[in-house]
This record gives structure tokens, sequence and C-alpha cells, in this order.
């Protein structure tokens, strides 16, 4: 449990002392992204909880969710139709859900 | 949980990558709740250049009009000068009236003087017209200005320094009924006229035609302007 938390700190480090910050234009995708890489942890906790946990899954879910969830946004954009919401809206869906199912994993019901 | 070291170094990449990323986010957060919102910022941009483009049309506008007026302003003082000063033609009603030598042979030691035109019948006439309201007077083909002389050159009458015999046309454009009746009235211009023989009509006419002042204006002598007392 140790490594996530030294990689997260390592990672805010890294975010804040960064010299450059992303465009305005692309915070839409950031946000999105961020959703996406919450579901894909989420999900991670879940499986290792559920006791069938691959590193392999989890991590390239990680980043293609987020490639993904980056690029419908984008295209979106470009098309004129706000895709962005539906990212939100599936992702936000999708963490509540994992979360409700780690709650009853902890509980053990 | 985790079965080796090195998938435990992919996780701990994988959530320095989510650090990063948490971080950005924030820090972009922070700046757009600085500024304008974005979607704010491009709504004013837009209704300032559609409002600075009105300004500048408004701007226009009002410079053309500018133009306009003091232009139209200034050609219609100067066409009205003009016409004061006899420079222009004008045309209106009026009465038109001929005078001529009289045709009476003058008596053995009568004087012959008194049977032809003088300056001074004229300027009698003249007078009268303008004191019945006429606005402009030509005799002949000269235009009386506010200087115009006339004056007796020999058996011939000099008027603007042009000579002419007679008959004389008199025109003169304003009240065509006020001006002949002002000469013709008992006692008048026309009557005293008559007594001598002197032949003189007059026509109101409802299109008289003066024609301009042909020579030049110039001061020699005075200058435009009170001055100074001395």
């Amino acid at each position: 449990m140790i490594y996530p938390l030294i990689g997260l700190v390592i990672g805010l480090i890294i975010g804040f002392e960064m010299p450059i910050s992303l465009p305005q234009e692309y915070v839409k995708l950031l946000s999105v992204a961020l959703l996406a890489v919450f579901d894909s942890v989420l999900g991670g906790v879940r499986a290792a909880k559920e006791g069938h946990y691959d590193n392999q899954i989890f991590i390239s879910g990680f980043f293609i969710n987020a490639l993904l969830a980056t690029l419908l946004c984008y295209g979106g954009e470009i098309i004129g139709i706000d895709l962005y919401f539906v990212g939100i809206l599936v992702f936000g869906m999708r963490i509540f859900q994992n979360i409700a199912i780690i709650r009853r994993l902890y509980l053990g019901k | 949980m985790f079965y080796d070291k090195h998938a435990k170094i992919l996780i701990m990449l994988v959530f320095a990558v989510l650090g990063v990323m948490i971080a950005t986010q924030f820090r972009i957060n922070e700046v757009r709740k600085a500024s304008v919102p974005f979607q704010r910022a491009e709504e004013i941009t837009e209704r300032l250049k559609i409002v600075e483009k009105e300004r500048n049309q408004l701007l226009l506008e009002i410079q053309r009009l500018q133009e306009k007026t003091s232009n139209e302003v200034i050609d219609r003082e100067i066409n009205m000068l003009k016409a004061y000063a006899g420079d222009t033609a004008l045309y209106g009603p009026g009465v038109v009236v001929t005078v001529d030598d009289s045709k009476k042979v003058a008596k053995p030691g009568e004087n012959a003087n008194l049977y032809i035109i003088h300056d001074d019948d004229l300027l009698r006439i003249i007078n009268e017209l303008r004191a019945a309201g006429a606005e402009g007077i030509a005799i002949n083909e000269e235009r009386l200005t506010a200087i115009s002389e006339i004056r007796c050159a020999g058996p011939t009458l000099s008027v603007n320094n042009n000579r002419f015999a007679p008959p004389y046309i008199i025109r003169a454009i304003g009240d065509a009924k006020s001006m002949e009746n002002s000469l013709k009235m008992r006692g008048g211009v026309v009557e005293t006229l008559k007594f001598w023989g002197i032949q003189v009509t007059v026509a109101q006419e409802g299109h008289v035609v003066l024609p301009p002042y042909r020579g030049t204006h110039s001061f020699e002598y005075a200058k435009i302007g009170e001055g100074e007392a001395k």
C-alpha cells in the first residue's frame, strides 16, 4: 500500500513544481482524463478486493482509458459536440459504482 | 496483493502520473479562478469587437455628416452672397420699364435737353423701384450693383462703365404690382417724364432675367473690418 502513496506524492510534487502548465483550452480534456484515471484506480482497488487483480490489465486500462477519454473529448470539440459531458457522466457514474462495490466489499457483505 | 517488485514500481509510476494530473488540474483551476471565466471572456471580447466596429462606423458617419453640412452651409452662404453682389444671374417675376427719348421736337428757343433722358430720370425710376422693394435691377444688359453708377456720358448713359444709347430697358425683380404702381402713381416719375414727352412703358412680367455683373470686384482703398480710429 506504500508504493502507490509514494508514487502519488512524487507525482504531486512533480506536478506542482513543473514550470509549464497546460493551456486553458485543454482543461476539459485533462478533467475527463483525470476522471478516467480515477475510475481505473478504483477499478483496480475493487479488483484487488475481489481477488482477481491483474497488473497488466490495471496499467493498460489506466492509460488507455485516459487516452480514449481525452481523444473522445478532443474529437467532440472538433465536430462541435460536447462529448466532454458524456465522459464526465460515464466516468462519474462508474466511480460511484466502484466506490459502492468497494464499500460493500470492505464491509464484507 | 502485489506480486513482485516490478509490478510495484509500475504501480508507483502509474500513481505518479495520476499525481501529476491532479496537480496540473489543481493549478489550472487556481489560474482559472483568478481570471475571468474563459467563455465569459470570449463573449466579452466578441461584444467589444462589435461595439468598437459600431463606434467606428458612427464616427465615420459623424465626420461625413459634418463635412457635408459645413460644405452645404458654406456653399449656400456663398451663393447667397454672390446673388446679393450681383455675380449670378437672377430670374423671377417683376417689371420691365422701357424708356426712350421724347419724340417731341424742341421748339425754337427751347432747351433740347429737356426732351432727352437724363441720368437723374433713370435714377428716379430706379430709386422708385428700390423703394417698392425691387430685389435686383438691371439696365439694358448691365446689372446694378451696390456701387454701380448711372451717369450721363454725352448723349449716352454710362452704367458700370459701359455706355448705352436709348432706349433704355430697366428690368427689376420684385413685387411687380407694387413696383408698377409706385412708378405710375399720380405725380410720380412716369407722369413727370411723360410731361416732357419721354416715352415710358411699364410692363409686368412673370419671368424677368437679370444678367450677372460682369465686372470685377476689387478694393483699392477699402479694407475689411472696422480698423483703428485715428
